[in-house]
């Protein structure tokens, strides 16, 4: 995995103190900072199934995934520990996920400005190349008023 | 969609109550959500639990959590308002984060905008004290195959 010491450190918070990611098993997997992008993964499990009949995830489970991908994304690229909140949250769903496998998020900070994060994220199962959703997300970065 | 599904969603529409149909989605059941019929319409709600918050320091319920809460309350609408059989499918999904969630039960209603041949797009919105004061609103556009 990641050589570097921020995955231990981001999963520290985006995992242990997120009640909701905790409950959903969902972890950071690799971190890079250049470009600042974050991988998560989220492991298929029952109570995560949207539709009975095929055991397929909900796909508000794969919201969760981009959300909190997204937003460590957002923390490689600023590098220091600023509270951000998501704006707003674009979700493509390009084909359902197959039922008892782990879904992969990664995201990418595009760009960050004095107030605004620009984040664009995909998930897949094991290859990139066949994504199941594809995401574009923004956040407000709550930083301190100039002075 | 199974026989089960099928035949709740019949039972749901006859008599009004959406109880049984809800509780059979394992990730809905995860979430704490509930939905009632109204002389208005359907009524979603879910339970505030510890599991849902995703900033513990505000604290503030997670992104995630409000999305999958919007996309199931387009889903419903649909199924509500038309003679779908089977459970639309989300293409796309465009949420916009307003206002911090915060540790209370949230409500949630959707309109359908148009009904097309092959897509709905319908509009979603949450709130906790005022709903003229949105938590959080979304665009869903579902795939909804007739037959």
């Amino acid at each position: 995995m990641s050589d570097t010491p921020d995955l231990e450190l981001l999963n520290s918070f985006f995992h242990q103190l997120v009640p909701h990611n905790r409950a959903l098993g969902l972890r950071l997997v690799k971190v890079d900072e250049q470009p600042p992008t974050a991988t998560a993964m989220l492991p298929w499990h029952q109570q995560l199934v949207g539709d009975p009949s095929t055991g397929v995830l909900h796909g508000g489970a794969i919201t969760t995934l981009m959300d909190t991908t997204c937003g460590a994304a957002v923390y490689l690229w600023l590098k220091q520990d600023i509270p951000i909140a998501t704006l707003d949250l674009r979700i493509d769903y390009l084909k359902p996920a197959t039922p008892r496998q782990a879904v992969h998020a990664r995201a990418e900070c595009l760009k960050a400005t004095h107030n605004i994060a620009f984040v664009r994220a995909i998930a897949y199962h094991e290859d990139p190349a066949d994504p199941i959703a594809s995401a574009a997300a923004t956040f407000i970065i709550s930083r301190r008023p100039r002075t | 969609m199974s026989d089960l599904v099928t035949a709740l969603l019949d039972d749901a529409r006859r008599t009004r109550n959406w109880s049984a149909l809800v509780e059979c989605i394992p990730y809905l059941q995860f979430l704490g959500v509930s939905l009632e019929e109204r002389d208005s319409g359907l009524v979603g709600r879910m339970r505030y639990a510890e599991h849902l918050v995703g900033n513990p320091a505000v604290p503030a319920l997670h992104g995630g959590a409000l999305g999958a809460l919007l996309e199931a309350a387009a889903q419903f609408e649909v199924l509500y308002r038309h003679e779908s059989v089977v459970l639309p499918k989300t293409v796309t999904l465009t949420i916009d984060y307003l206002r911090p969630g915060k540790p209370v039960d949230t409500l949630v209603r959707a309109r359908v905008v148009k009904q097309g041949r092959r897509v709905s797009s319908v509009q979603a919105w949450a709130w906790q004290d005022d709903e003229a004061q949105p938590t959080v609103q979304a665009t869903v556009h579902l795939l909804v195959l007739s037959g």
